[in-house]
């Protein structure tokens, strides 16, 4: 076994591992500490970045892009890499509104300070409105669609920097425009002395100790060799920032033998379940050049619990999107040139079966059942975006939780009446879901909670969280301001405990 | 389907038919492409637990020897209605575990065909890193 002594280790390095690492890489000068950020996936080169689907999902999605919950009904989206999910992300950079932070009524945390906090990175990562020439027919479309029904579309602030449009940012930006933490807060963490040693995951938590493994390249595989060697290590750290993930974070808590002390251990999960809606248009419009994700409408949030974003997807998503088989899926997919798409998320809540759980190899399990809100929030939003499309001069629509999943624009009148056929069948609607969040919730005590309002882990002093799985219930939005905003929160609480760690 | 998926492998004949009802163009694939469309499902399988690989490889079994009840054929002697028609029933079935179980397969075949970059090529879609450029 191969011995490691740091002051702080941090393990994952997305929106929460790389801001804590940023926040915290001054004390490697100012204070000698070592710093390491442990990532379980690889870093790649800037030329990896092919923007071929499978090769791509393969390289810095978790399995694929295609791990699934326990039941198999859902797809959890989420990036493995130098950057982690901020690689994979669209760069859209909302706050949630004030109302949601309210909700999560965690004692001591406001939405004021969220929105003050997160304005640093919204500096940092160059958060700003795409001009209008950037804008593509698929997102005007979406716009113009919503202006017809009366509806208030929003722009998307994005964090990119020279976006040539590529469409791509879901598998990782090929231009080197997104602004994530693999482009910004971890190179500046590595300026100032601290180590980012990849492929290497954590197996369990001892004491003050992390066992972990560094894995070999794999002959057929992307991305640089792990700057450690091959092989077992016990790694010693004074303080510990879990990072990891709405999945990785519970389950490896829970590898650690931490349920008994803390019973909220892999619980409140939510994750925004979503699906991809399509329509073709008479003629090709813009979709597949230019930022896949610039407006949304998220007026019915509250009142009807969804969300509606411009998306583009790529061949195999869309396909896997669609319901059915046969020549009326594939008619859809020939008509890629003329195709809209819209996202639909619902803004589901903490449900007692939703959790994070781990297998009997410790790997981790996703238990998902969708509420019947959840559900209809999914129905609702389908018909609301089935609407957009044909105010937009859609000529069909393809609605998979509609008896017949094509309408045609005769069918625009009665989109009302069709809504009450609908139905959401888990197993045959495709959902995937991003916005993964929960399982190591802030809160009061280990009774309600896996951790305080400062991330620090109930009744385990040096071990802090620092990502989504603190939110104590969904977010509504894109979740990764608000991770970096409660990552910035963890890292001046270690600052500020750091002689009383030691 | 721990190994590589070849054209040899007793499952490869349900395969071909399955993929054949689910996306009907796959008939005009030529054996290089048939290759190819193998080898992205055997490599979107290679890491996944052994466990998921046992149960892929069973529900192509579950395919093709299912329809024996109901038709007195097995899938890959069906014609193309009736392999149409049994595959409905399995997508709409009253059991979430069936149905899964097809999503998981019409998964994998959406995954042979459209990942192969000639099939997205032949749908009109030709996304780059060039964007907007690539239009000028």
């Amino acid at each position: 076994m191969n011995t490691r002594a740091y002051d702080i280790v941090i393990i994952g390095s997305g929106a929460g591992g790389g801001a804590v690492a940023q926040e915290l890489s001054s004390l490697c000068r100012e204070a000698g500490l070592r710093i390491a950020v442990l990532e379980k996936g690889p870093k790649l080169r800037d030329d990896e970045f092919t923007g071929g689907e499978l090769e791509m999902s393969r390289a810095v999605y978790e399995d694929g892009g295609g791990f699934l919950t326990a039941d198999g009904a859902m797809t959890l989206a989420f990036g493995s890499g130098y950057g982690g999910s901020t690689v994979v992300y669209t760069g859209t950079s909302l706050l949630p509104p004030p109302r949601v932070i309210e909700h999560w009524n965690v004692p001591g945390l406001a939405h004021e300070e969220i929105a003050r906090r997160a304005q640093k990175f919204i500096q940092q990562n160059n958060v700003h409105l795409l001009e209008d020439p950037l804008i593509n027919e698929n997102n005007k479309l979406f716009v113009e669609g919503c202006r017809k029904l009366g509806w208030r579309a929003e722009q998307f602030p994005v964090n990119v920097k020279g976006c040539r449009g590529s469409s791509l940012c879901n598998l990782g930006c090929p231009n080197q425009a997104k602004q994530g933490t693999n482009r910004v807060q971890l190179p500046r963490a590595e300026q100032n002395g601290v180590e980012v040693v990849t492929r290497c995951e954590v197996l369990r938590i001892e004491g003050k100790s992390l066992l972990a493994r560094v894995c070999e390249k794999p002959a057929d595989g992307k991305g640089e060799p792990s700057s450690w060697p091959p092989g077992d290590y016990r790694i010693d750290a004074k303080a510990t920032v879990l990072s990891a993930g709405a999945v990785h974070s519970p389950a490896l808590l829970l590898r650690s033998g931490f349920e008994c002390a803390l019973p909220r251990l892999g619980h409140g999960f939510t994750s925004h379940p979503a699906f991809i809606l399509v329509a073709e248009h008479p003629r090709p419009i813009t979709n597949f050049v230019g930022h896949p994700k610039s407006f949304y409408l998220d007026q019915f949030a509250e009142s009807d619990r969804f969300i509606l974003e411009t998306c583009m997807y790529f061949p195999f998503v869309t396909a896997k999107s669609l319901a059915g088989f046969g020549s009326e899926h594939s008619s859809f997919l020939r008509a890629f040139p003329r195709l809209q798409m819209i996202l639909v998320l619902a803004c589901d809540h903490v449900d007692e079966h939703n959790r994070v759980a781990i297998d009997s190899a410790g790997r981790p399990v996703v238990h998902y059942h969708f509420t019947p809100e959840a559900a209809q929030s999914l129905i609702r939003g389908a018909i609301a975006s089935a609407k957009i499309f044909f105010a937009a001069g859609a000529a069909r629509v393809h609605l998979p939780v509609a008896p017949s999943p094509t309408l045609t624009a005769a069918d625009a009148s009665r989109l009302d009446a069709i809504a009450a056929d609908c139905r959401f069948v888990p197993g045959k609607t495709a959902v995937s879901a991003a916005h993964l969040q929960g399982g190591c919730a802030m809160g009061r005590s280990p009774q309600d909670s896996v951790t305080d309002s400062r991330g620090r882990v109930h009744g385990h002093p040096g071990l802090f969280v620092a990502d989504a799985s603190l939110f104590s219930n969904s977010a509504e939005i894109n979740p990764y301001l608000t991770i970096m905003a409660l990552a910035d929160r963890v890292a001046e609480t270690i600052r500020e405990e750091w002689r009383a760690l030691q | 389907m721990a190994a590589p998926l070849t054209s040899r492998d007793p499952v490869a004949p349900v395969l071909r038919a399955f993929v054949c009802t689910v996306v009907p163009e796959a008939s005009d694939l030529d054996e290089e492409r048939w290759s190819e469309l193998r080898r992205l499902i055997a490599l979107a399988l290679r890491d996944r637990p052994a466990a998921l690989r046992r149960r892929v490889r069973f529900a192509f079994y579950f395919v093709q020897w299912l329809p024996l009840f109901r038709y007195a054929r097995p899938f890959t002697a069906l014609d193309a209605g009736r392999r149409a028609r049994f595959l409905s029933f399995l997508e709409n079935n009253p059991l979430q575990t069936v149905r899964t179980g097809f999503f998981g397969l019409r998964t994998l075949a959406l995954l042979g065909y459209y990942g192969q970059p000639q099939a997205a090529a032949e749908i009109g879609y030709a996304a780059t890193a060039r964007g907007w450029d690539a239009l000028r």
